[in-house]
């Protein structure tokens, strides 16, 4: 039985369409049930995610391509898929405790995160303009209604409205800029794009400009990075798990397909923006961090400098780099969701804390949770032998061989800054007079901790696998 | 004077540059933020329709159906959420928007 409709064939996008019905299928349960079935919907939503990642893993090896080329399944958006799958059935799994609360059993909670994944998955198949936009926009959308799901809180509020402005505004840029580059070469497929521009016209650059700004903001790099700290510090913490976590998965695979699979006959006139870019966003990371208390918007300036790290895989343009940006996004992603589901467990007779400050003497008041923060933090600063240490080492060594050796120079400087701030948090756990007892850690908030920790002190262990899953992804791209 | 593809794109791009500064320099209302949003989705469908007249392709105009399905969706979530902040903070004025410092 073949498996079409007008002719296009459904199979390569068969996960997708099965987590657009099961989505479906929840929220008309969760709007017939009531709000207490919250938490069924939360358990089904995780298991559905899981077996979408199975489907997804299963799809056959090799390029498919369907809806005549708007969707593309390969090597490359198979495994950026299962990335972001893996990070948005993390963050449910870290969101039961939040769910639980009863002023805030919202179903809709977990639709969202499913709905804003199923967004995520058609931008990284996207294989033209409109489903690039289409899927940005169902991921964003989603996404601005969970910023703001705390409904009680002034702070969630902001977040979600400050989210909504900013993010609408990236939107009406990229589109701008997708309307500039399909009018210039007269296509929207990224293949058509890629035979239209081989030289660099003035409408088609402009285009260029506006596209590559409207997903600096996504993956909120510098000079687009206004709304981060803020929407970070409002937004529930697993909601901040998630926005660090998946969404920039999803952003950054398009970023990489974009540009590589677009333009690869202009890659100096995009080389140049994303070198400034990269280079803003480490030097920004790194110093902005250093005088903050809150450790939420410490993790937003975190963020912003990794994506600029990661950005310096890219900028390279070659093979090497798109890997470099892949291991980035694997390692990454872990070490986030590792360090807020710390940040989650840090809780005081039921209240959660927030300060810098409050991690005070934690290795006496909880040795094992200050051994594994510290591990994570070492490696969010890229110390050897832990996971981040190699994230950075591929795209440092894809931009030396790119000759961006200025870049790479920089990158490893504000590298050196970035560790500063980590090390003061290791300090104030392990030498600072103890600020009390914190709550036990929930279970499934330890489960995700240890596994990250393990997956990040262990990581040279296993980087063979990863690399050479990487690597053939990256491959697919060329 | 006939009126040229050139037209329509400054067209568009005054109406584009009108919805930018309409976010960056209104200091009074949330509401005129969603305006201006607006203005920019509607300033790329002009440029999405021109083109695709003046190239003799359809996809542009299909994009542009899609780009007004979604404007729709956007406003629709941005008004929302817009109530619930009201509810918690009384007022929708944009100088109020400061619990935290970014």
């Amino acid at each position: 039985m073949s498996f079409e409709t007008a002719g296009y064939q459904l199979a390569p996008a068969l996960p997708e369409i099965v987590l657009a019905v099961s989505s479906m299928a929840l929220l008309m349960l969760g709007a017939y049930r009531g709000q207490g079935t919250t938490r069924a919907i939360n358990s089904l939503a995780i298991l559905l995610l899981i077996v979408v990642g199975v489907l997804e893993y299963l799809q056959p090896a090799g390029k498919q391509v369907t809806f005549g080329g708007s969707f593309i399944v390969d090597d490359f958006a198979r495994f950026m898929k299962i990335l972001a799958l893996i990070g948005s059935a993390v963050t449910l799994v870290l969101s039961t405790e939040f769910l639980s609360d009863p002023s805030r059993r919202i179903f809709e909670y977990s639709i969202l995160v499913l709905l804003s994944t199923l967004g995520m998955m058609v931008l990284i198949s996207a294989g033209d303009l409109i489903s690039l936009y289409l899927g940005l926009e169902l991921m964003s959308l989603a996404l601005y209604v969970v910023a703001a799901s705390n409904r009680d809180n002034p702070k969630s509020n902001e977040a979600g409205l400050k989210y909504f402005v900013l993010g609408a505004l990236s939107s009406g840029m990229l589109l701008y800029g997708a309307s500039l580059i399909y009018g210039f070469t007269g296509t929207v497929s990224f293949t058509g794009i890629a035979t239209a521009a081989t030289t660099a016209n003035i409408g088609l650059v402009f285009g260029l400009v506006f596209l590559l700004a409207g997903l600096c903001f996504k993956i909120s790099v510098v000079p687009f990075h206004m709304w981060t700290p803020d929407v970070y510090e409002g937004a529930p913490t697993p909601v901040t798990a998630f926005f660090a976590s998946a969404p920039k998965v999803a952003a950054l695979a398009v970023f990489t397909r974009a540009t590589l699979t677009a333009f690869p006959g202009i890659v100096p006139q995009w080389q140049q923006i994303l070198v400034f870019v990269a280079i803003a966003s480490m030097a920004l990371g790194s110093f902005a961090a250093i005088g903050q208390r809150n450790i939420k918007r410490l993790m937003a300036y975190s963020s912003i400098g990794h994506m600029g790290f990661a950005l310096v895989g890219l900028a390279s343009g070659t093979v090497e780099g798109a890997q470099g940006v892949l291991m980035y996004a694997v390692i990454y992603v872990t070490m986030t969701l590792g360090a807020f589901s710390v940040i989650l467990a840090m809780k005081r007779n039921g209240q959660a804390v927030e300060q810098i400050s409050d991690f005070a003497g934690l290795s006496r008041t909880n040795p094992l949770l200050a051994f594994l923060f510290a591990m994570l933090l070492f490696s969010l600063a890229g110390v050897p032998p832990l996971a981040g240490f190699f994230g950075k080492w591929y795209v440092f060594v894809a931009a030396i061989k790119a000759n961006l050796f200025t870049l790479a120079v920089i990158g490893v400087l504000t590298s050196v800054v970035g560790a500063y701030y980590y090390l003061a948090i290791v300090k104030t756990m392990y030498f600072d007079e103890p600020a009390g007892q914190v709550d036990p850690v929930r279970v499934e908030v330890r489960t995700v901790l240890a596994v990250a920790g393990v997956f990040n002190i262990l990581f040279a262990l296993f980087a063979g696998p990863v690399v050479s899953v990487a690597s053939a992804a990256a491959k697919s791209l060329f | 004077m006939t009126i040229g593809l050139g037209h329509y794109l400054a067209v568009g791009a005054m109406l584009f540059t009108l919805g930018i500064l309409g976010i960056f320099l209104n200091r009074k209302n949330i509401i005129i933020i969603l305006m201006s949003i607006e203005l920019i989705l509607l300033s790329v469908n002009i440029n999405l329709v021109a083109f695709s007249t003046f190239l003799g392709d359809i996809v542009g105009q299909v994009f542009a159906l899609l780009v007004l399905t979604v404007a729709a969706a956007e406003a629709a979530i941005g008004l929302a959420i817009l109530v619930v902040y009201f509810r918690n903070r009384g007022s929708i004025a944009v100088e109020d928007v400061n619990l935290m410092k970014g």
